[in-house]
């Protein structure tokens, strides 16, 4: 049992219709941003769910992960990204009846489970770390996890570091028009280096001094542009017109 | 029936677990709406673990709903930065246009 008050199981019954209902939304939207919208109000509800069943710690850190960062980052994704999403959902009925198939039959094999699967009566004297009275659930899970869990929570720290440099190195454009120094290049020269004297407020232009362009940004290659002119912000060529 | 217990927890994970899979059948072309399918499973496994906590008194089962939300959160992460590439590469997201490895 995990709670017995009246008042917590209305809103347990509250809390897990309204997260259904919202898994069935983000699941059915038409809109993807409704579908990501609708995910963070199912982690809201979820959380409560947790809060029910005596977990704060993890209802806070589901919020704050989940809600705060995972569905902000689907958002950015899903708004930064221009996708025809009408041709995505070409076939929507054509899959519903499978789905439902496959999805029912899961059903009733899981409540068949739930229904012919009991507890064993020593379950209760296998626990590895059972919940102290005294002290509160933050504290608690604090002390196990950072004694007996301490090479797991620093995995964990190993998988989310490898992630974000994954993730960086994945979309991290080399943007073509940035003007860096390239070592090799200097160090290769074989130019002469060579001294000459500047009247005072001379330009580059004025000087006869050219920078060559930049190479050309590489482009999505379906994605076609109607207007192909290129300004030219470029300072190749221009006389010493401009100060 | 205001009693919550084990099998409420269980029945409203369930009910999610189902959900997730039903939404990857549906949306088979829209890759977000499939992370967001894996997320919701992956919230119903974490549901699955805090009630089986909260009912045997044993913390252990938050330790690991914390793992799963660990990995969940790099899971979507690396998964939308491949989103992102592939429609800078491509200028679609569509499951079945990614067949650039078939032989």
């Amino acid at each position: 049992m995990i709670t017995d008050s009246a008042i917590a199981g209305l809103a347990f019954y509250a809390f897990s219709a309204v997260l259904i209902a919202c898994a069935v939304m983000v699941v059915t939207s038409r809109n993807p941003v409704h579908s990501v919208l609708f995910l963070i109000l199912g982690f809201f509800n979820a959380a409560a769910l947790f809060l029910i069943a005596g977990a704060e710690f993890l209802a806070m850190i589901l919020v704050i992960v989940y809600v705060g960062a995972v569905a902000v980052l689907f958002l950015f994704v899903v708004m930064m990204l221009d996708i025809d999403f009408v041709r995505l959902r070409e076939g929507f009925q054509r899959y519903a009846p499978i789905g439902a198939v496959i999805g029912g039959i899961l059903f009733l094999e899981l409540i068949f489970v739930l229904v012919t699967w009991q507890s064993s009566g020593e379950a209760g004297g296998l626990r590895l770390n059972p919940t102290p009275s005294a002290v509160s659930n933050t504290q608690a899970i604090g002390q196990v996890l950072y004694t007996d869990y301490v090479l797991l929570f620093q995995g964990a720290g190993l998988v989310l570091l490898v992630a974000m440099i994954g993730a960086i190195v994945l979309t991290h454009r080399d943007r073509a028009r940035s003007r860096r120094q390239d070592i090799q290049a200097q160090i290769h020269r074989r130019t002469q280096i060579e001294m000459a004297s500047v009247p005072v407020g001379a330009s580059i232009g004025d000087m006869g001094i050219l920078r060559p362009l930049p190479p050309e940004e590489p482009k999505p290659k379906a994605v076609a542009h109607g207007h192909g002119g290129h300004a030219g912000h470029d300072d190749h060529g221009h006389g010493g017109g401009h100060h | 029936m205001l009693t919550i217990g084990l099998g409420h927890y269980l029945t409203v994970g369930a009910i999610l677990f189902v959900l997730g899979i039903f939404g990857i059948f549906l949306n088979r072309k829209n890759i977000i709406v499939i992370l967001m399918s894996v997320e919701l499973i992956l919230l119903s496994v974490n549901i699955n673990l805090v009630a089986f906590s909260a009912t045997l008194g044993d913390l252990t089962g938050q330790i690991f709903a914390m793992f799963i939300l660990t990995v969940a959160a790099a899971e979507a992460a690396i998964g939308l930065a491949i989103v992102v590439i592939y429609f800078r590469n491509r200028g679609s997201i569509e499951v079945e246009d990614v067949s650039t490895l078939k032989g």
